[in-house]
């Protein structure tokens, strides 16, 4: 609706540009550019301090030692430590997108649908809120509080129940230690992105089911489910990205113990570890490959999914 | 249909376990370092830490560096984009989008690459050009936020209308942006510079990546060398965040609106 | 020949202290159509959910072909639904949102195709089976929606405002497609409205309601003619008020603004000097013109409203009191012009005497 409305006020400020001669109109016509000028600053930010950047990390993986153009790079990538590292950052990402997105659609189902008072559901999405940005530093310290060594739930089984989880093999400083962590973040966000698509289960669509003799389950299963998979799809695509990038919490919590791809970048980045930058910036493109496509894919499967429910 | 409550409330249960009790951990954890008794120990050690107190009022420097800088970059943008040229719209959230992409630590690289001392802009050969480097990798990090917070708000007090209305009585557009339009959108723009300050105070991989002496990297240093201090700084830091949305929470209150058009 | 189909008696529903429902009884026959019109907050739709199984009853019975219904859950009670909202499940095309209740109930992919088929065929919508929600018009989707709703053979139909959600051109046509298809497949149907024109157009019966309670429960032509209760004959059609003061109660003479007429009946409680209210429809009224009836009014003409085939005029009769009247349109004779001197003439078995 405002792009009625706004288009009223350029099209009525078209009129002294468009007195100069007839001309096809155009993807920038009617816009003064005296308007440029505000957006100029933005535009010029984003191009120096985003894009190009980016770009610049995107070619430097195609150039040599020497300077030349070379695919070697991106050959080199395929060197078994290097490997080593994209498949553990995979792992790690897919375990807490599948984790975060199964418990966080359950708890979300629960607080929405589940009936409980309204109070909890107000408190959940305010507390996701804030716990969906908690990567980082902090949270490695909490959960190393926590589950680590002296940590007070490692403590409390202990000596309350007699089970010392070390000796049984568990460890805060391995992958699944840092999956969990990173679930503190994931389930949050998937709470946040899921509740409105749960919001859009309208309720008579249950009652029209229940009428036409479906249990719960046969209403779930033929029509909440299919209804919510697509945004669970994209949404488990969006926390693999969000995972996949993340490096502070893992360099607080495993540290290099964990090859983690940012981890191996980070390492580079410091110390050229790796004895050839045109190596970092080919780890850095495969790094925007990974989370650029799954972004698309969030983006395209919400679209599409919106698209359904009007 | 009782069953549904039942495991609604179990969920819930084994939900709100998860998440509180890291916290609660975190808590004791800080307040043990002595053997038998909790204290404060711990706190004290910290917040008396010359480092911390650099450090800290480094990052809250940058921090408030970093929403200026944002502000004056979003909030013209966000202007002209609602009112005069709306077919710059996608672009511009394109490029917000970009932020979300782009994990920071590529971002940090591809400056490292780009504006260090072989670069026309060598930002990373002096340290004040490493700060100017550091703040504008911040409103990068920023950037989505603050943007969709000054755009809501301009939304809410319907800016074209305010615009119409301060133009007929004779205002040009910088008089109208600074005494019309930014005192009624302060209420949003605050919200967006609490998150900006969360995001700033606890942040590491950029500034660590480029040698600057934040808070975030204070943090990674204690927790690599001390084992209770942590646990109390990462409180600390919780307790700032908590703080900053708090604070917007807050303001969301009283935020104003005008009645009419809505888009 | 006619068979009781569905039986409530007393029914009650309270909500948080608020009761909704005061005890209602009725009785519908086999193959009725139903409404339940009122206002809203009437219970109308509440009575429509208890039958549904939405809500429970706080107390009372519903019984359907004489079995209590009460403790079977929505999914077991063979009822098919309409609602205001259509509710058409956005994931599935047509076919399969027609077929879903007989994919449910068992009935193998060959016979729900031909059922599906057959149904679309009855809400007039034939080959769009592959259509989804989104790509329908309201109106069409509400087709949908009924077909779905009778494509399992339910044994009985509860339509909740149905129509209210449409434009008005669909809603009179949709409203007669309704009733249609609702003759040819003979099921007993509750139909929920607030809109007194759709309930007089196509109901058997009508049940009107107000604050929990029913007022009046008849045909169209008893409810509209012979309302038992002010409320009825307001809410049904348009209503004229006229306040007289009764002259002298044993003759049964009034004065209407100074002028004088005989009623057929006062209530009983009225005595001379009492002030009473005589009530009657705007068609039973109307010009003189040479054609008097019991009671003649003198007034001044207020307002012509020409709609076409009628024209409704408003006349004064004296200070503060005015009367509407409804004549049909006639090409050879125009409508008395503002201002003018009429008079007013109707019969006295027009009056409606009525309760609280």
């Amino acid at each position: 609706m405002s792009s009625n409305t706004d288009t009223l006020v350029s099209n009525s400020a078209a009129p002294a540009s468009a007195g100069a001669a007839p001309s096809r109109p155009h993807f920038l016509s009617g816009v003064r550019w005296g308007d440029y000028l505000g957006v100029a600053p933005f535009l010029v930010f984003a191009a120096l301090f985003l894009i190009v950047p980016t770009l610049y990390l995107v070619v430097g993986a195609f150039v040599a030692k020497d300077g030349s153009f070379t695919l070697q790079n991106i050959v080199d990538l395929g060197t078994p430590q290097i490997v080593s590292s994209f498949w553990i950052s995979i792992r790690i990402s897919a375990a807490s997108a599948v984790l975060g997105s199964v418990f966080g659609l359950l708890i979300a189902l629960a607080i929405i649908r589940g009936k409980l008072p309204p109070a909890i559901r107000s408190t959940v999405m305010t507390f996701s809120g804030v716990a969906s940005n908690f990567a980082g530093i902090p949270l490695a310290f909490a959960f190393l509080s926590t589950l680590g060594r002296l940590g007070l739930v490692t403590v409390i089984l202990k000596t309350v129940f007699g089970f010392d989880m070390y000796r049984a093999g568990f460890n805060i400083l391995s992958f699944w230690g840092l999956t969990l962590t990173y679930c503190y973040f994931q389930i949050p966000l998937m709470i946040l992105i899921i509740a409105p698509a749960i919001d859009g289960l309208k309720k008579e669509w249950n009652e029209a089911a229940a009428t036409l003799g479906a249990s719960p389950w046969q209403f779930w299963r033929y029509i909440g489910m299919p209804i919510l998979w697509p945004n669970l799809l994209g949404t488990i695509s969006l926390l693999f990205a969000n995972a996949f990038g993340a490096i502070a919490t893992a360099y607080a919590l495993t540290g290099s113990s964990l090859n983690i791809v940012p981890i191996v970048l980070y390492a580079q980045i410091r110390g050229d570890v790796l004895n050839n930058p045109g190596l970092g910036a080919a780890l850095a493109l495969g790094m925007i490959v990974i989370t650029a496509v799954t972004n698309v894919i969030y983006l395209v499967i919400r679209t599409r999914a919106e698209r359904w429910l009007k | 249909m009782k069953h549904a409550k039942l495991w609604s409330w179990i969920i819930f249960g084994l939900g709100a376990a998860y998440f509180l009790v890291p916290l609660l951990a975190t808590v004791q954890f800080s307040l043990s370092i002595r053997r038998d008794t909790l204290s404060l120990d711990a706190y004290t050690n910290v917040l008396q830490a010359p480092a911390f107190q650099n450090t800290f009022g480094y990052s809250l420097i940058v921090g408030i560096a970093t929403i200026i800088v944002g502000l004056l970059i979003v909030v013209p943008a966000a202007y002209f984009v609602r009112l005069r040229a709306p077919q710059l719209r996608p672009i511009i959230e394109f490029v917000t989008l970009l932020p979300l992409i782009i994990p920071p630590i590529i971002l940090v690289f591809g400056y490292i690459r780009m504006y260090n001392s072989s670069s026309p802009l060598p930002l990373t050969n002096s340290v004040v050009g490493t700060n100017i480097l550091l703040t504008l990798a911040y409103v990068a990090l920023a950037l989505p936020y603050m943007y969709r917070a000054v755009d809501t708000g301009l939304r809410t007090i319907d800016v074209q209308t305010l615009t119409e209305a301060a133009n007929i009585l004779g205002a040009n557009t910088l008089t109208i942006l600074m005494r019309v339009i930014f005192p009624n959108i302060i209420v949003a723009v605050l919200s967006g510079a609490f998150l900006t300050l969360a995001i700033v105070i606890g942040e590491f991989t950029i500034a660590s990546l480029l040698n600057r002496p934040a808070f975030g990297v204070y943090m990674q240093n204690v927790g690599a060398n001390r084992a209770y201090e942590p646990a109390a700084l990462a409180v600390i830091s919780f307790v700032i965040t908590w703080g900053a949305m708090g604070m917007i929470q807050l303001l969301a209150r009283f935020a104003p609106r005008t009645a009419a058009r809505t888009d | 020949m006619t068979k009781e189909f569905l039986r409530i008696e007393n029914l009650v529903k309270t909500f948080n202290g608020n009761t909704v429902v005061k005890g209602v009884d009725l009785s519908f026959n086999q193959g009725e159509f139903i409404t339940l019109l009122g206002p809203s907050g009437c219970g109308k739709t509440t009575i429509l959910r208890m039958v549904a199984g939405f809500e429970r009853p706080t107390s009372g019975t519903i019984l359907v072909e004489g079995k209590d219904i009460s403790p079977l859950p929505p999914n077991q009670r063979k009822v098919g639904m309409v609602f205001q909202a259509y509710a058409l499940f956005p994931n599935m095309n047509v076919e399969d949102n027609v077929g879903f209740g007989l994919k449910i109930a068992g009935v193998g992919n060959e016979e729900t195709r031909a059922r599906d088929e057959e149904t679309l065929k009855l809400i007039d919508l034939p080959g769009y089976g592959k259509r989804f929600p989104f790509e329908m018009s309201g109106g069409q989707q509400q087709r949908v929606a009924l077909a779905r709703a009778v494509a399992p053979k339910p044994r009985m139909l509860l339509l909740d405002e149905p129509l209210s959600a449409l434009d008005a051109k669909i809603r009179v046509s949709l409203r007669q497609e309704i009733r249609a298809i609702q003759r040819e497949l003979g099921i007993t149907t509750m139909f929920v409205t607030h809109d007194q024109e759709e309930a007089l157009s196509i109901s058997d019966r009508i049940v009107v309601m107000s604050a929990g309670r029913v007022e009046q429960f008849g045909t169209p032509f008893e409810v509209y003619n012979k309302p038992t209760t002010k409320f009825v004959a307001g809410f049904v059609g348009t209503l004229n008020t006229l306040t007289a003061k009764v002259a002298d109660a044993a003759t049964k003479t009034v004065t209407i603004d100074g002028q004088r007429a005989t009623v057929p009946a006062l209530p009983t409680s009225a005595k001379t000097g009492d002030v009473v209210n005589l009530t009657m429809r705007p068609e039973a009224v109307s010009l003189a013109n040479g054609h008097a009836r019991d009671i003649v009014l003198e007034g001044t003409v207020a307002e012509v409203n020409f709609l076409g085939s009628v024209i409704r005029l408003k006349v004064n009769l004296g200070a503060g009191t005015a009367i509407e009247l409804d004549t049909f349109n006639d090409q050879r004779m125009p409508p008395p012009l503002h201002d003018e001197k009429v008079q007013v003439t109707l019969s006295g078995s027009d009056i409606l005497v009525l309760g609280d």
